[in-house]
């Protein structure tokens, strides 16, 4: 039957000459490629110490932001946890006492805010669901860990670093 | 010729009881056609007139005077006659008007949902998500108060409120003497009990459960969970005080709020006690009756399944069944 896209080749084949019984041009040939790698431009990269540059919609590490003063901007309303289709954040709120109005903008706070790195699939929907912008998925990749319980997340590792003092 | 009136509302056709309003006539009917409510509460004698929400146009007055009325109608404060011709969602000037309305209520309205205790099972939040516009025109200072304590177990959000007067008709109608009621007038006017007195009627805790905004909110239950989060299940106890038929809502093993059976239209089916809603909170208190009928319309019914077995994935096929038997039996004789 005739090939579809005329491009099959038919190898023939017959029986191998002295030369080609020896391997040694074969060998000879490979080894070039492979020393002709050595001097070409990596893939690769060297990943913990040096990383590629992410897109701008990448998905990576969530951080919970501060606003301009420096308070956290989450409220603890829950909407992330609601749109979660993995179910990987809880939070407990808090009510904020007198006297923090400079760490917390609104009058309910996240007391703990954790994220399971495990079950998380990083699909960006707590991000979309946030009504206070105080959610996204900028940071890096997340590492890797031994333990299970070290792949929850809590607000140590998750909320922005504050604003320096000027 | 029988005493009822007939009535037809957006086209259906229902008989009532000549001095029904407009209102419970449509709700007889049930649907997309009844008209929403803020202020009015069919427990509460007196309710109603206040919010607007429920405006409806009267195509055709009655029977013997079938002229329209001129202007639209507060449903829940007018009586049917016979023969009256009703127009609420069919009518773009009625959803143009509740347009309106829902503009003018959430005026002053803070926009906190994602702090107030109230979202997920909020009236306001539900009528401005069905009828409202996204953005506010209004671009004045909004109106604050501070938060205030009425007695130790209820929160005060004087800035969310609506003004519906629900809270103050169940403080005058469910208590034996006054204890709430509104201060100020017009845009002044705030909820209040008289120089903050402490409410201790046996059943004060009613006006939270009354609030279709969280203007008035549990103290015991002041940002403890979503309410989405929680799981609504029915109980009852024997109370001496009042008829004892909660909704529990559960998280986990907790119970972190009690409060009164709702109906359809977020009405309170039997008030309870300040004991059943506040201290009665461990599961050993109660006989629970089953998990509470959640309309899938609302947030709380969300990641809650009703049915025990989930929907098959595979049609049944019994012939394989029986095969699959035989074959089984025949494997573990040998």
């Amino acid at each position: 039957m005739e090939s579809l896209s005329n491009r099959k080749k038919v190898l023939e084949q017959k029986p191998m000459n002295f030369w080609e019984r020896l391997y040694l041009p074969a060998i000879a040939q490979g080894m070039g490629i492979t020393f002709r790698h050595m001097f070409k431009k990596k893939e690769t990269v060297f990943y913990p110490e040096v990383e590629r540059e992410f897109s701008e919609n990448w998905r990576g590490m969530h951080s919970l932001k501060r606003d301009e003063q420096g308070r956290e901007r989450c409220t603890a309303c829950g909407l992330c946890a609601l749109s979660c289709p993995a179910e990987a954040i809880t939070m407990i709120a808090a009510e904020r006492q007198k006297g923090e109005e400079n760490l917390y903008r609104e009058e309910k706070y996240a007391a703990v805010y954790e994220i399971n790195m495990l079950r998380c699939i990083f699909c960006g929907l707590c991000e979309e669901a946030c009504p206070k912008e105080a959610i996204y998925l900028d940071g890096p990749i997340v590492p890797a860990d031994y333990l299970r319980k070290d792949f929850i997340y809590g607000k140590d590792k998750l909320v922005e670093e504050p604003l320096k003092a000027q | 010729m029988s005493d009822k009136v007939k009535v037809t509302i957006d086209g259906i056709t229902v008989e009532v009881e000549p001095g029904t309003s407009i209102l419970n006539a449509a709700r007889q009917i049930g649907g997309d056609i009844v008209p929403p409510a803020m202020c009015y509460y069919s427990k509460l004698e007196g309710s109603g007139g206040k919010c607007r929400t429920c405006l409806v146009k009267v195509s055709k007055g009655s029977e013997k005077d079938p002229r329209p009325m001129p202007k639209l109608l507060a449903s829940c404060r007018t009586t049917v006659m016979d023969g009256m011709e009703v127009q609420n969602i069919t009518s773009p000037e009625v959803l143009e008007a509740r347009k309106g309305v829902v503009e003018i209520l959430l005026i002053n309205h803070p926009l906190d949902c994602p702090v107030c205790d109230q979202a997920g099972e909020c009236h306001l939040q539900d009528l401005s998500y069905e009828h409202g516009v996204g953005k506010t025109r209004y671009e004045f200072e909004r109106r604050t108060f501070d938060k205030i304590d009425i007695g130790d177990k209820i929160q005060l959000h004087m800035t969310r409120c609506i003004l519906c007067y629900r809270c103050v008709y169940t403080a005058d109608q469910l208590t034996n003497k006054r204890e709430h009621g509104i201060l100020g007038r017009g845009d002044a006017s705030e909820i209040s009990t008289y120089i903050e007195k402490a409410i201790d009627n046996d059943f004060s805790g009613n006006v939270i459960d009354v609030c279709p905004v969280g203007a008035l909110t549990d103290k015991t239950f002041r940002f403890k969970n979503r309410v989405w989060f929680t799981k609504p299940v029915d109980a009852h106890r024997d109370c001496p005080t009042c008829s004892g038929k909660v909704t529990l809502w559960f998280k986990g093993e907790e119970v972190l709020r009690v409060t009164a059976r709702k109906d359809q239209y977020g009405e309170v089916e039997e008030f309870i006690c300040n004991t059943c809603r506040y201290d009665k909170k461990k599961t050993s208190d109660w006989v629970i009756e089953g998990p509470r009928h959640i309309s899938n319309k609302s947030v709380i019914s969300s990641n809650h399944y009703e049915t025990l077995k989930p929907l098959p994935v595979i049609k049944p096929n019994l012939a394989l069944q029986a095969a699959n038997k035989e074959e089984f039996e025949r494997a573990i004789k040998n």
